[in-house]
């Protein structure tokens, strides 16, 4: 009898070093980053442009960079994903179709980032001719951000009670003024976080970029959709692995990895943060 | 009247063109994979490129041998996932069942957040960090090996898989874990017999998308595998997964190429793995809301 309860302990004891070893070997990692990548850290370095073949100077090219290709994919990717969200939860009926457009979306998902690579050089770079280019890896990583916009859209659609359409159609208003009146506007704080969630994980990728348009170097921050830009996540590996000098460039390295860790995690915490505050809010 | 109805059609129908955008791009994947994949099989047959033992496809004549390529994706995939799937277990479990729940409305959303971690941040620890401690400790020729790629590569699905199957723990009704307890079991008792057993087929869909993650990861076994295509042997030898070999060498081979087809070849294999577990893990999901109700 009491060989039961010690068994509970024990397993409620194995249950809480499972959580102590994720936050120790998690939490080292990140403190061990930001040690290390905090001595480099300085105006100077997010405000200048790499120098003398990327051993000294800061990071501005990559940083404008990442910020210009996660432009390039929200454009595409939050309208397209949004309007597949309303398709999905307004107007679709159970039928052949929709069960497609849903095995399409969550296949999206799954595909693995070097593979959306290879699709964006074949498509965007080579068969439509748009080159190794902002505009390229911008919209291949917009097609990676498709599915997660899609998915947080929806969820934020279904949390729309039925009552607020019921309430439009009874005014006499037809589905769209209710989904653009109504609906829309009810679900887009949501949809936004969504949205902030998908900046995160789009900021932080490097194997779609790499052959789409992401450059070794570059001296100019990109003018046009057509040129080539830096980017951070490929900053780091090119430091990393092919610098002209990889042991005395350590401390741009970590300052790189160090911005690169406040840029993806500060926009998925502010993402986390306000949906947080949201369902408070919707549960009072 | 009919005017307001007619406002109706046209937004009707973009909605729905936007929506098909989805699906295109799905096509377009698979259409340009399996076009620009398709020539390397004029050069070699299915069978030399899936047993070939030798990657050397620079050579002259080059040889396009992918066993020891995928023996690389699956030896890595089943060694993070036999390291993180314990682990990320054991915390869905703590989360949902045993941990207070102050500190579960902090930790939850850490574990999210963390998901996010670019992989590219994990290679680069990967290289910089475990490879020398693994190489000093263990005295071997180099840190980079199936062993770093795939702890580093473990540290990235704990997060994913944990979550998803912390999802369907806490989502079994609380009627079920009352009538344990009234029994007289013990919360280990309760856990394992009736809440673990009614979440299974999350936890499972939980444990398949983290291996599909696994597969298709490039960043850490990029920069800490070591890169050499040959069968491991052991856990400290090198190895070259397809995804990494992708990244590494298209970068460098002219497009249209028999490198170039067999690149794209490879990321068909990729694309067919990853599909086929995502499409299991999907049917899993659908036969477990289906048993539940």
């Amino acid at each position: 009898m009491k060989s039961r309860f010690l068994k509970d302990r024990l397993a409620t004891a194995v249950l809480w070093s499972c959580m102590g070893a994720v936050l120790v070997i998690l939490g080292g990692i990140l403190v061990f980053l930001v040690v290390q990548g905090a001595g480099a850290l300085s105006w100077e370095f997010i405000t200048q442009p790499p120098r003398d073949s990327m051993t000294k100077g800061g990071i501005l090219t990559p940083l404008i960079g990442t910020i210009q290709l996660v432009l390039v994919a929200m454009a595409f990717a939050f309208p397209v994903g949004v309007l597949t969200a309303v398709y999905l939860n307004e107007y679709a009926s159970t039928d052949r179709f929709t069960g497609l457009l849903r095995l399409a979306v969550r296949s999206l998902a799954g595909v693995p980032s070097v593979v959306f690579g290879l699709f964006g050089l074949s498509l965007f770079v080579i068969f439509l001719k748009f080159g190794s280019s902002l505009l390229s890896a911008g919209l291949t990583l917009g097609c990676l951000a498709l599915p997660v916009i899609v998915g947080a859209s929806e969820a934020a659609l279904k949390a729309v009670p039925q009552d607020y359409r019921d309430a439009s159609y009874a005014m006499g208003a037809t589905r769209w003024q209710t989904i653009r009146k109504v609906v829309l506007p009810a679900a887009f704080p949501a949809i936004l976080t969504g949205g902030i969630l998908s900046i995160g994980r789009v900021a932080g990728e490097t194997a779609p970029i790499i052959f789409t348009g992401a450059a070794f170097f570059t001296p100019d921050i990109a003018r046009s959709l057509f040129s080539q830009v830096m980017a951070l996540p490929y900053h780091v590996l090119i430091l990393a692995t092919a610098g002209t000098n990889i042991e005395e460039t350590r401390g741009i390295q970590y300052g790189t990895i160090l911005v690169l860790l406040l840029v993806v995690l500060g926009i998925t915490l502010t993402g986390v943060i306000w949906r947080a505050r949201l369902r408070m809010r919707s549960s009072r | 009247m009919k005017e307001a109805m007619k406002g109706d059609i046209l937004p009707r129908r973009i909605i729905t063109g936007v929506a098909l955008t989805g699906m295109t791009i799905m096509i377009f994947i698979l259409f340009f994979l399996v076009k620009e994949s398709l020539p390397i099989l004029r050069e070699v047959t299915l069978l030399q490129i899936l047993t070939g033992k030798e990657w050397y496809p620079t050579y002259d004549p080059p040889s396009f041998g992918m066993l020891p390529l995928i023996a690389g994706s699956v030896s890595v995939t089943m060694l993070s996932a036999l390291l993180a799937i314990p682990l990320s277990l054991g915390l869905a479990i703590f989360l949902s069942e045993a941990c207070p729940r102050l500190l579960r409305e902090i930790f939850k959303p850490t574990l999210e957040i963390l998901g996010f971690l670019p992989s590219v941040v994990l290679g680069f620890i990967g290289m910089m960090v475990l490879a020398p401690w693994l190489q000093e400790k263990l005295d071997l020729m180099t840190g980079l090996n199936l062993l770093n790629a795939s702890i580093l590569m473990g540290i990235m699905i704990v997060p994913i898989v944990a979550s998803i199957a912390e999802d369907s723990l806490s989502s079994v009704p609380d009627d079920l874990r009352d009538a344990s307890y009234a029994m007289g079991a013990t919360r280990w008792e309760t856990t394992t017999r009736v809440v673990f057993p009614a979440a299974l087929p999350g936890i499972l869909e939980a444990c398949l998308l983290g291996v599909m993650r696994a597969v298709g990861e490039t960043m850490v076994v990029l920069m800490a595998a070591g890169g050499s295509a040959v069968i491991p042997k052991s856990l400290f030898d090198a190895v070259r997964p397809l995804t990494s070999t992708i990244a590494a060498e298209m970068g460098e081979t002219p497009v249209g190429s028999g490198h170039y087809h067999a690149l794209f070849f490879a990321g068909l294999l990729l694309f067919l793995f990853t599909w086929a577990i995502n499409l299991f893990a999907a049917r899993i999901e659908a036969r477990g809301r289906k048993w539940r109700e």
